[in-house]
């Protein structure tokens, strides 16, 4: 299950968008992002202008690979929750079913428990969406794919330099 | 895998260069990043050493363009070469839509390049993919060095399944970009076949 083709469709994008918008600002964190497990940046939300959301991206699907590495070896099934505590800011990252990583980035204006309580809530609701948006995606697969039709020009043309 | 966004119309593709250590990989990557324009590309992460060998992995987020309205992205990894980063490796390898396997030129890395494939053969299988069912592409790194062992060789040798498969010297840049293009193709055209 874990290794098909994630796909988004708009009215699952937008209830995922409302969730982490009300999950940023519930939990009084900076940003909070949502990460497929493969690395790739799925929604954000709060203020992530100045932030590298891609490189973020990836480093925490670098950083839950290995830890999920780290629980193999110790017989562990995963480790659900990460946090790395600094300075000023603070992330925790948490795991939503075995595909998508939730990431609240806060300051000391919050604080780990009421974060942890708001993921907690907002970790069911997305469970909720990814699983049935899964079974769409199985039951129909072949809707409106926007490659059926691509031709090998479409292909070079990416590569006019 | 790849990640479909109908939302947002964008299509995101990890791409990952595997091989020896010291073949190119990251050498690769690095000029991928340095020759592409700046609004097509992110910013590319080394998790390294301080000897400037790959520890985890490179990550160079790159955006080619659109097909059909669908903004096509690319995420190039590389893997650590070095034996004993097998853990590491298997995880890059996780979800992965395409892959280039860099052979070192050399004759005396002749034996790291068959088992560098082999054990990207076996980590694949861990997770239960095959390269028979995963595009990949070749690249014969390091071209220009006076001990590179025959082409015919190289070929005998790593490319039993034929597939596309270049030449190329990546600190300077040749080869290169055939090499991306490649298996850019490959991985597009093996969506298409999925959907």
């Amino acid at each position: 299950m874990a290794d098909t083709t994630l796909i988004m469709y708009e009215a699952e994008f937008k209830q995922i968008n409302e969730i982490i918008q009300r999950l940023n600002r519930e939990a009084n964190s900076k940003f909070v992002f949502l990460v497929d497990k493969n690395g790739q940046l799925i929604s954000s939300a709060g203020d992530t202008q100045h932030i590298d959301t891609t490189s973020l991206a990836s480093l925490t699907a670098g950083n839950i690979a290995a830890t999920g590495g780290l629980a193999k070896i110790l017989g562990e099934k995963e480790f659900s929750v990460l946090f790395h505590e600094g300075e000023r800011d603070n992330i925790h990252i948490s795991l939503i079913g075995d595909r998508v990583i939730l990431v609240v980035v806060f300051d000391n204006r919050s604080s780990l428990g009421l974060v942890r309580l708001r993921v907690k809530k907002a970790t069911d609701e997305l469970l909720n969406i990814f699983n049935k948006l899964l079974q769409k995606v199985e039951k129909e697969p072949l809707a409106e794919s926007p490659f059926a039709e691509i031709t090998d020009e479409d292909i070079d043309s990416l590569f006019s330099e | 895998m790849s990640f479909i966004n109908y939302s947002t119309k964008e299509i995101n593709c990890k791409i990952v260069y595997y091989g020896p250590g010291l073949c190119g990989k990251t050498t690769n990557l690095q000029y991928i990043y340095n020759k592409t324009a700046p609004e097509a590309k992110g910013k590319m992460i080394s998790l390294a050493t301080e000897t400037e060998r790959t520890l985890f992995f490179d990550f160079l987020p790159l955006s080619l363009g659109d097909i059909r309205g669908f903004k096509i992205r690319f995420h190039l990894y590389t893997v650590p070469g070095q034996v004993f980063y097998n853990a590491s490796r298997k995880l890059i390898l996780k979800g992965v839509d395409g892959i280039v396997f860099v052979a070192d030129s050399q004759e005396e890395r002749m034996d790291a390049n068959i088992e560098s494939f082999q054990n990207m053969i076996d980590n694949l299988k861990e997770q239960g993919l095959s390269l028979s069912r995963i595009p990949y592409v070749i690249q014969y790194n390091k071209r220009d060095l006076p001990n590179a062992a025959p082409l015919q060789e190289m070929r005998a040798e790593l490319n039993k399944d034929s597939v596309p498969d270049f030449e190329a010297v990546a600190t300077k840049g040749i080869g290169v970009f055939d090499t991306l293009r490649a298996v850019s193709k490959l991985v597009i055209l093996e969506l298409k076949k999925q959907r």
